[in-house]
């Protein structure tokens, strides 16, 4: 099995696209632009290049040694994204992007983000190339997110609110998609996660491998072998796709995706897409066939998680149909867990994660202490905490958050 | 032969060009949906298009957008928009009606379903607006067997090879979009839509609509130079958000829509 989609985008029964026509013709010219440059060796190494040069990578390897110890369990590894210029994986996609768009001549860059961190990035590397950024947001993650805010504001970026819906990652993509549609020639569609329709779910993907090619090599250098678990959380699907990716094919390899299990089971509580007694069914959004949080009446659901980069109803195609062949397997961490996984790993290794990664994080504490000490775990630190520290003091203190 | 089909087969012979309005089901409330549907097949509508509300409508501009939220705060789903397709048919109403939705409404109720459903209450097709010919081969030849319309959508951005699979997949009539961009009333008509309609004609001989941000009787006229049938869409859901807050929504709407329409 070598899990690339079909011609037309499909893992399975999950991914193709879904949009209004209109925006066939620009998808088409980027399914074509993007496959030109798949295999195109000065493409790739113009990318890594800018990922060394700009952004820091290689990312480190991190035996959390205090941590291990304390779980009493695995020997757990963490895949330092947080290190990443910009503080999350999220610049490893968006250099890819901009080189892809600059190599179509685009001068306008749209995005969605919902914790920020994708937008930050989408900014930053506009900043770079002197193009202009416009980036949609929804009004609760400005709200929950300022700090990422101030800094797109900041990189030269026109940051858009959005009132609609719950105001978050999904009213944001519905905004960036009619932005596209009406300003289809001059626009480049900077999409953040493996969602959406075809190529972005395997362009995304692709940008992100990085990570688990690099954690591939570097686990074999330390410990001479591969992983027995890695473990990442799953918004979209992008840090968790780049983890998983080059290993897939190493059948021993176990993979655990963490999902926002919020603060209940029932529809709106959670962003927890894989949680069928949840309200998780498989349909349409956004461009993908996937598993989404959704009522009888195929309306989506407003999701919640305490991390704005998490809460989404609908989850990467490849992460649908990975889950149904059993290739990876999906777990929940709830705001709590997440909120104290937070902590743990701030006390004990000097870390403090973003929310996001704090659900894997979450997810190790729980099963690590099962496990032997001989036995490794990865898990991808995707993002640094920074930006959360003004929400986690306000929900640690006490004062009213939502 | 279907009632779409029909109809443009009496427009063609009267040399005259169509009218079709579209309104959201449930918007205020399915009663007043029934009345606007029997006002508008009243006031001279060649098609209605039906709105199914959805909570995530990424093809539509503010009017629509807030037409469905208010439609979804009263709950409607696909069974009351078939249902109050049963209920003007019961009354008489005979004007061809297709229902204009989102993938993911249609997906859940089933599209077996869906249609056997369509057929027992009188609904004559149904336009899917993020559903691009690469994905409508099951859900097209579900509504064929049961002779219902799939109405697809063509925009000045597809290419010639897209236009051939749209209008092969096609049925009923081809909805021309007329500018790259999402609903809305435009004071401007772009003149992109006469040359897409142009395009059009070279693949197909099913009658073309043009829809997309017209919204006054001058626009129609235009357009009806050129196409089979003018789409007014916002501007009449415009109107009914306007008409809210007075006594009567109908009868406001009812004026509105006289004025519109070219017959
Ligand atoms: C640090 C971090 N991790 C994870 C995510 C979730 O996205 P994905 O599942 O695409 O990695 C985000 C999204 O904003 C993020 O900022």
């Amino acid at each position: 099995m070598d899990f690339q989609p079909n011609a037309l985008g499909y893992w399975g029964e999950f991914g193709g696209r879904f949009v209004p026509e209109t925006l066939m013709s620009p998808i088409e010219e980027l399914t074509g632009a993007y496959f030109a440059v798949r295999d195109d060796a000065d493409f790739q190494t113009e990318f890594l290049n800018l990922l060394q040069d700009f952004s820091g990578r290689p990312t480190p390897l991190f035996y959390a040694k205090r941590l291990s110890e304390k779980l009493g369990g695995a020997k757990i590894y963490l895949k330092r994204e947080d290190l990443s210029h910009t503080g999350s994986h999220k610049i490893n996609n968006a250099v890819g992007q901009i080189l892809l768009a600059r190599r179509m001549g685009k001068k306008r860059i749209i995005a969605e983000t919902g914790a920020g961190q994708h937008g930050v990035a989408t900014a930053t590397v506009c900043a770079l190339f002197g193009l202009e950024c416009v980036v949609y947001m929804g009004d609760e993650d400005m709200r929950r997110q300022a700090l990422n805010v101030f800094r797109m504001r900041l990189l030269g970026a026109e940051v858009r609110g959005v009132g609609a819906g719950a105001k978050t990652l999904k009213d944001a993509i519905n905004e960036a998609l009619r932005d596209w549609v009406t300003n289809v020639d001059s626009t480049y569609y900077l999409l953040g996660s493996a969602l959406g329709p075809h190529p972005y779910p395997l362009m995304v993907r692709d940008f992100q491998s990085v990570i688990g090619r690099e954690a591939r090599r570097q686990i074999l250098e330390k410990e001479n072998r591969l992983p027995d678990v890695l473990v990442a959380c799953v918004g979209g699907g992008s840090n968790s796709i780049g983890l998983f990716h080059p290993f897939l094919v190493d059948e021993i390899v176990r993979m655990i995706g963490v999902e926002a299990g919020g603060k209940g089971n029932n529809l709106g509580e959670h962003a927890a897409r894989f949680n069928k007694a949840g309200g998780g069914r498989i349909g349409v959004l956004q461009g993908t066939k996937s598993y989404l949080l959704q009522n009888d009446d195929g309306q989506i659901a407003l999701t919640h998680s305490i991390s704005a980069g998490l809460d989404y109803a609908s989850v990467g195609p490849e992460h649908a149909f990975l889950q149904s062949i059993g290739r990876v397997e999906y777990a929940m961490a709830t705001d709590d867990e997440a909120l104290a996984a937070f902590q743990t790993l701030s006390e004990t290794e000097g870390i403090i994660p973003a929310l996001e990664s704090s659900h894997g994080i979450a997810h190790a504490v729980k099963i690590a202490p099962e496990m032997s000490p001989d036995e490794i775990m990865i898990v991808n630190l995707s993002g640094r905490g920074d930006k959360d520290v003004n929400q986690v003091q306000e929900m640690i203190d006490g004062t009213p958050s939502s | 032969m279907n009632r779409i089909d029909e109809k443009f087969k009496q427009l063609e012979s009267e040399k005259r060009g169509g009218f079709i309005p579209f309104i959201v089901a449930g918007d205020p409330n399915l009663a007043a949906t029934k009345n606007l549907i029997l006002l508008l097949a009243e006031s001279g509508a060649s098609v209605i298009e039906l709105g199914v509300p959805f909570s995530d409508p990424v093809a539509d501009g503010v009017t629509i957008q807030a037409a469905a939220e208010r439609a979804l705060r009263n709950r409607i789903g696909v069974t009351d928009v078939l249902e109050t397709v049963k209920e003007v048919r019961v009354e008489g109403c005979e004007t061809p009606i297709i229902l204009f939705s989102y993938f993911n409404p249609i997906l859940q109720f089933g599209l077996e379903k869906f249609a056997s459903a369509m057929k027992t209450v009188g609904a004559d097709g149904v336009l899917i607006t993020d559903l691009v010919p690469e994905e409508a081969e099951d859900f097209r030849r579900i509504l064929a067997e049961k002779d219902l319309a799939l109405i697809m959508l063509a925009a000045p951005t597809s290419s010639d090879e897209r236009l051939k699979k749209i209008c092969d997949k096609a049925s009923g009539f081809v909805y021309a979009v007329s500018r790259a961009g999402v609903t809305g009333a435009r004071n401007e008509m772009s003149n992109e839509a006469e040359n897409l309609v142009k395009r059009l004609r070279t693949f197909t001989d099913l009658p073309i609509a043009v829809g997309f941000g017209i919204s006054t009787a001058a626009q129609i006229e235009e357009v009806c130079k050129y196409a089979d049938a003018a789409v007014v869409g916002s501007a009449i859901v415009k109107e009914i958000e306007r008409s809210i807050e007075l006594v009567d929504v109908i009868e406001n709407v009812r004026k509105f829509v006289e004025n519109l329409s070219p017959n």
